[in-house]
């Protein structure tokens, strides 16, 4: 399996105050490397504020790391022009009401990627294109496309995301809790269109989720963060059955599984 | 179990044996919905339940359904535009929809408590924690003094492993899980027979989640602050691990109920099974095979179908499905809406 992406002794600190009281500084994310192969889908889990979704941002060169590389084929990322980087890594974000623009609606965001990613399509193709990409996610082109982001649900804008994602066919996708706001019953049915991509497409998924259940069910290999830093990497099957760090371990013991009782702690 | 059946030989008339929890609430074929400008969104639809003492009961289903609106008709808060069309709500044999809607007030807090779904912000920002406490304990007791009321409430706070410093400080002070223990302690100070929980561990991660079961749990059974609990929520993995009955609900309906372990290793309905084995959960079955979920959406609640409101979704669908709706048919301790039971 060839590598697609290369992460190296990543650091980001964020820097707070300092205008009138004293600087403040955050480690957000502390000296990590990690590689992620063609057609892998690879999980990074962990509890709220470990790192993850900074971790993201950088290799989505919405932050610029404080210290280290990334490499994307091979490239330091920050020497590819960005509209050509997009063609080949796009991300779906955690908050989607507030990663499409409320002013225009959802059809807007659609033809933006036609535009300005995608090149010279005429117009009847693209209308058979984005029914192909919606109905994969199972939304309904006239339910959505002809609305404001306010007038969707959190379940129907996080599969929008999704779709728009698919319909740009990245290498890299990067998804942040993707079906947080999907119901149970259909979150399944979205895990699965991202097992499909990978398996079909040969597609490469970086997914962040604090669901271990999720994260188990579609990744290869799991990323586990705690405090910015990467405290245990494996394959998913031996993190999650044969955890070694303390705070995987812990981690692990108090996702709930079906039907068994709570084992109370003294 | 012992509960479940306690609750069945009540329902028939039978006295009460020793050593099985007394009956405390029930409700009769409670039908409500929101009244808006296009209809009548029929968001309950005749649910029928019984709650004993020491009794924690889940509701599970997927958003939409009518859990939270079930949860309100319960207590008896109809606020506008919430109405309740027909029904009875019992606790401990006072009829909460005999007295009008300011009068209920008082049943709220002391017989049954809620725990909102966004109890993070549920608290007023404008005010410290103590004089929130006092303005309700002062609702409900007319006579007490401040120092009372925070006397009580830092007994509370111990014993949900808070420090009592939390009485001074403002809501933005506190992280998310404090702020939710803080709910929970205002919402059980006089110690309520009943306890309504609405999506209590939606956004928590996994370690704080775990934690508030636990003191959920410990509420109920151990502690006895509160008598019985209802916990409505969508996450079926985190709820079975305190529950002693299920209540599956679907499209305003209650499609099926029994016992926690029964609905666990063996769900009955096709919806119920369909929810069960989407969970996912970090065990060996969910990485072996595929798993398929459940596609399309739950019907309209202005115009909900005549027949099974399930069988446009349900795989083992019938001709009987579309024809009439089923009712709730007992097989052994469990009841189950689905005509594949009805033994014709």
């Amino acid at each position: 399996m060839s590598i697609l992406l290369r992460v190296e002794k990543l650091t980001k600190i964020f820097t707070a105050g300092g205008i009138f009281g004293s600087k403040m500084k955050v480690m957000a994310v502390n000296n990590i490397s990690f590689e992620c192969g063609k057609g892998e889908i690879l999980g990074i889990i962990g509890e709220s504020g470990s790192g993850k979704t900074t971790t993201m941002k950088m290799i989505l060169k919405l932050y610029k790391p404080t210290e280290g590389k990334i490499y994307f084929q091979g490239k330091d990322v920050w020497t590819i022009p960005s509209k050509e980087y997009y063609r080949h890594v796009q991300g779906v974000f955690q908050d989607p009401y507030s990663s499409i623009n409320p002013v225009y609606k959802v059809r807007y965001l659609f033809d933006n990627i036609f535009d300005n990613l995608l090149g010279d399509i005429p117009v009847d193709e693209r209308r058979e294109i984005l029914n192909e990409v919606l109905d994969r996610v199972q939304l309904k082109a006239e339910e959505v496309l002809y609305k404001y982001s306010y007038e969707l649900s959190g379940g129907q804008l996080q599969r929008v995301l999704l779709a728009a994602c698919l319909l740009v066919n990245p290498e890299l996708i990067i998804a942040d809790e993707p079906t947080s706001m999907i119901d149970a019953s259909m979150r399944v049915a979205i895990l699965n269109v991202m097992k499909s991509l990978k398996e079909e497409e040969g597609n490469s998924i970086i997914f962040i989720t604090h669901d271990i259940g999720q994260a188990f069910y579609v990744c290869d290999r799991l990323l586990v963060m705690h405090k910015g830093e990467i405290v245990e990497e494996g394959n998913a099957e031996e993190v999650v059955f044969h955890p070694q760090h303390p705070y995987t371990k812990r981690l692990i013991a108090d996702v709930p599984k079906l039907g068994k009782k709570l084992i109370l702690r003294r | 179990m012992t509960h479940w059946i306690s609750s069945i030989i009540l329902e028939h008339g039978l006295p009460d044996d020793e050593g099985v929890g007394k009956m405390l609430l029930r409700a009769i074929d409670l039908k409500g919905g929101y009244a808006i400008r296009s209809g009548f969104v029929k968001a309950v639809d005749g649910c029928s339940l019984t709650l004993s003492e020491g009794e924690i009961l889940g509701i599970i289903g997927e958003s939409g359904c009518g859990k939270s609106t079930l949860g309100k008709l319960l207590m008896g808060f109809t606020m506008p535009p919430l109405k309740l069309l027909n029904g009875k709500a019992l606790i401990e044999e006072i009829d909460l929809y005999s007295y009008d809607l300011e009068d209920r007030r008082r049943f709220w807090g002391s017989l049954i408590s809620m725990m909102p779904q966004y109890s993070m912000n549920a608290l007023n920002p404008t005010m410290k924690i103590k004089d929130f406490i006092y303005d309700f304990l002062k609702h409900h007791k007319r006579d007490i003094t401040r120092e009372e009321a925070l006397e009580i409430a830092s007994d509370r706070l111990k014993s949900l492993n808070l420090s009592p410093n939390v009485l001074d400080m403002y809501p933005f002070e506190l992280s998310g899980g404090m702020k939710q223990r803080v709910v929970i302690m205002v919402s059980t100070l006089l110690n309520p027979k009943t306890l309504i929980c609405d999506e209590p561990t939606s956004a928590l991660d996994v370690s704080t989640q775990r934690v508030l079961l636990e003191l959920l749990y410990n509420m109920v059974k151990l502690e006895k602050i509160v008598s019985s609990m209802i916990i409505i929520s969508h996450d079926v993995a985190a709820i079975s691990q305190i529950c002693d009955t299920l209540y599956v609900m679907y499209a305003g309906k209650i499609v099926e109920k029994g016992s926690l372990n029964d609905i666990i290793e063996e769900p009955l309905h096709p919806y119920t099974k369909a929810l069960i084995s989407s969970v996912l959960t970090p065990e060996e079955r969910v990485r072996r095979g595929k798993i398929t979920g459940l596609k399309g959406a739950p019907p309209d609640l202005l115009n909900p179908p005549v027949y099974c409101r399930f069988a446009a979704r349900c795989p083992s669908a019938f001709s009987k499905c579309k024809q009439a709706e089923p009712p709730l048919i007992r097989i052994g301790n469990r009841e189950v809406a689905c005509w594949l039971f009805s033994g014709e």
